[in-house]
């Protein structure tokens, strides 16, 4: 059924109750989510320049579409996608912990029961001083860039699942 | 010390951190503005702003002070305070950015729907705060005793005041460029004295660090005692000294063994054996545990991510922090280790946390370079107290501006500043023998026991419930706060008691995590309805718009 998708001006009758923001611009009060924290009020007479501080902000109206709607309607649909992507977004920071495990937690772990190993130098310097005090933080580094890059592809891959058109 | 120097820059930076403060002020006009920066920093701004605010008198000073004192045993600190960033990355950032949550107890109301919760969570992020704050105020009281002779509450006084004015004054917005500066100031104050030592060690001819027959004097020192320790002169004989007793060493003689420092070459030199040293390497892994882990849950840590615009910045915000802050910590190091050149006495007079203050002068002489070199790195140092202060009062007075005062004015914030920095203030005032890195790694170990696993899993895992969380933080953090106060007030302990409560991640994070995830599956029917919505809204993807 390749019907023609074509921006529709108000949200479908099915979406109605999905949270939605008032339109942008509003320069008015607006009770958001339970979140008192973020939610500030301004004393005395500033009240018109009140704004809305809340995560709403960078929400934007959107048009319904199929695996969306699953998504924002949690059907069982939805719940699976979801639920795949925090596996996999787990799955990736728990790989990469357990580098960081192995290659940094290993290593008081390997000078205690390997002292020979502490006692080697390179440049005029102990092993462990230029591990630690120099190695580790570039590798942190390099650990990180790649989480982000890999992170940043599991949801790429997850918005582009979302987002095909349906057929 | 006759440094003349110093003051001014001290009064320099000061000034510079007002006007930035008071250039924010007028831009500040309405409360999200005056705190989340109005959401409109830029990441760069952002990265820079939160290694300004991480990088504590315990970063400046005091990881050089260990190293001088103990050698490769404490390199862990830096690399578990930065290391503390990858592990906010993986797990954390993105998430807690789309979570909306501004503060901890945010998190907690927003992710488990309890307000007990949420009060529990308050009074933890007040205590963790006010645990960081006193050892910053403190490190000012020394520096300035140092380096100008000052009594020791004039610095810790200074810098309450004008942290607490420009706070309840400028709000974060100011506060944001204010420590993006800081953090270059800071770089700078320690890197470029650090190739200038370097250059001087050269041209001394490179005299060893760890020579065969121990450290010795360079030249002629009188050493003042401030912690009441037992001196090994080199025969044999054994003496105890107490602070305010006068010791004098001649040039070229060599450096008495001191109690609870590590002396001798190889304690210095080489990481902990096996066998022998059993508790060091508990301790050990305690610390990488509470660094690695207790970086996220720091208050003024987690604030500076709603600055950010959505997920996936938060996430490049925080690589950017890390390799910052990384290659900061490349620097102290170099300044512990010619410490042990050329600032031996600190080793006897117990004062190790001046090490990065005096070496300049000590490495160089009391020239024009030396003194320059030193006004800059007291700069950087004040640069360190007035940023990390500021971020930890921020977000106390935040928190207690919404939690306990109850309302979110402009005027709250401004009250609950008072509150937030005075009472730090009254306690760094009156307990002045405190270790100023053991303290800041107490904090990280009370945060590694309590937020971590909430915000772990509260992220990852369905499961968790109200009960669950508020059982795990109650008896994991519970625990390390009281082997906070044992350690802190209780009587000296030994042998594994002592290193259970001065070092406790490694039990007490394990019990967290335990304890919250087995009460959780014990009242599982009380796991909120919505946490299915609330993980879209966490995991999902910014560009859905979700």
């Amino acid at each position: 059924m390749p019907a023609p998708r074509r921006p529709e001006p108000f949200p479908a009758a099915g979406e109605q109750h999905a949270p939605e923001p008032p339109p942008a611009g509003a320069e008015q009060r607006v009770p958001g989510p339970p979140l008192a924290g973020a939610e500030q009020r301004v004393s005395g007479p500033a009240r018109a320049r009140t704004r809305v501080v809340l995560a709403e902000v960078s929400r934007r109206q959107h048009r319904p579409g199929g695996a969306r709607t699953e998504l924002t309607q949690q059907t069982p649909v939805g719940e699976a996608l979801i639920h795949g992507l925090v596996r996999a977004q787990l799955a990736l920071a728990l790989q990469l912990s357990a580098v960081v495990l192995v290659g940094l937690g290993g290593l008081p772990w390997l000078f205690a029961v390997a002292p020979s190993v502490g006692r080697m130098t390179v440049f005029g310097v102990n092993l462990p001083w230029l591990l630690l005090g120099v190695l580790s933080f570039p590798f942190l580094v390099a650990v990180g860039w790649t989480y982000v890059r890999l992170a940043e592809r599991n949801e790429q891959d997850f918005t582009d699942l979302v987002q095909r058109p349906e057929r | 010390m006759g440094n003349g120097l110093v003051v001014p820059a001290i009064v320099a930076v000061t000034l510079i951190t007002v006007g930035i403060g008071f250039y924010g002020l007028r831009l500040a006009r309405t409360t999200s503005d005056f705190l989340v920066a109005s959401r409109v920093v830029s990441p760069t701004w952002n990265a820079a702003a939160i290694g300004g605010e991480y990088l504590s008198a315990a970063s400046f000073l005091g990881v050089a002070g260990l190293v001088l004192k103990y050698g490769v045993d404490v390199l862990w600190y830096p690399v578990g305070f930065a290391a503390g960033y990858l592990a906010l990355l993986l797990f954390v950032a993105a998430p807690l950015r789309r979570s909306g949550a501004f503060t901890l107890p945010d998190f907690c109301e927003l992710r488990l729907g309890s307000r007990r919760l949420r009060t529990l969570a308050t009074i933890f992020v007040i205590f963790i705060g006010w645990l960081y704050l006193v050892p910053q105020l403190q490190g000012a009281g020394l520096t300035l005793a140092t380096l100008a002779g000052s009594p020791y509450p004039v610095g810790a006084l200074v810098v309450a005041v004008v942290v607490t004015a420009n706070v309840a004054l400028g709000g974060m917005r100011a506060i944001t460029f204010v420590q993006a500066f800081q953090y270059w100031l800071k770089l700078t104050a320690l890197a470029v004295p650090a190739i200038f030592l370097a250059l001087q060690w050269q041209a001394d001819g490179r005299p060893a660090v760890t020579p065969p027959e121990g450290p010795t004097f360079r030249t002629a020192t009188t050493v003042v005692v401030e912690h009441r320790a037992v001196l090994t002169l080199p025969d044999g004989q054994t003496r105890e000294v107490r602070p305010g007793d006068e010791l004098t060493f001649a040039a070229g003689e060599p450096v008495p063994e001191v109690s609870g420092v590590a002396n001798s070459t190889t304690d210095w030199l080489l990481p902990s054996a096996a066998g022998s040293d059993d508790r060091g390497l508990f301790a050990t892994y305690s610390l990488i545990l509470a660094t690695f882990l207790g970086t996220m849950g720091l208050p003024h840590v987690l604030v500076r991510f709603y600055t950010n615009p959505d997920g996936a910045s938060a996430r490049r915000t925080t690589l950017v922090v890390l390799a910052l802050v990384g290659g900061f910590y490349l620097f102290p190091t170099i300044y512990g280790v010619l410490g042990r050149i050329y600032t031996p006495q600190l080793l006897v007079s117990g004062h190790t946390d001046a090490v990065v203050v005096l070496l300049p002068e000590a490495a160089l002489g009391a020239g024009t370079t030396g003194r320059l070199l030193a006004a800059l790195v007291a700069a950087g140092a004040f640069a360190a107290f007035l940023s990390t202060s500021s971020g930890l009062l921020t977000s106390v007075a935040g928190v207690i501006s919404t939690d306990v005062l109850g309302h979110g004015s402009v005027r709250g914030f401004r009250l609950a500043t008072l509150i937030a920095g005075g009472v730090p203030l009254i306690l760094a005032l009156n307990v002045s023998g405190l270790d100023v890195s053991q303290v800041v790694g107490l904090a990280f170990a009370v945060a590694a026991s309590s937020f971590c696993p909430l915000l772990v899993l509260g992220i990852w895992w369905r499961g968790l419930t109200d009960a669950g969380a508020a059982a795990g933080i109650l008896v994991g953090g519970g625990a390390a706060v009281a082997a906070v106060l044992l350690t802190v007030l209780g009587p000296p302990l030994t042998g594994w008691p002592a290193t259970l409560t001065a070092q406790p991640a490694a039990w007490t994070v394990p019990l967290a995590f335990t304890v919250m995830i087995a009460a959780s599956l014990a009242t599982r029917r009380r796991a909120p309805a919505d946490v299915s919505r609330t993980m879209l809204r966490l995991h999902g993807p910014d560009t859905l718009r979700l």
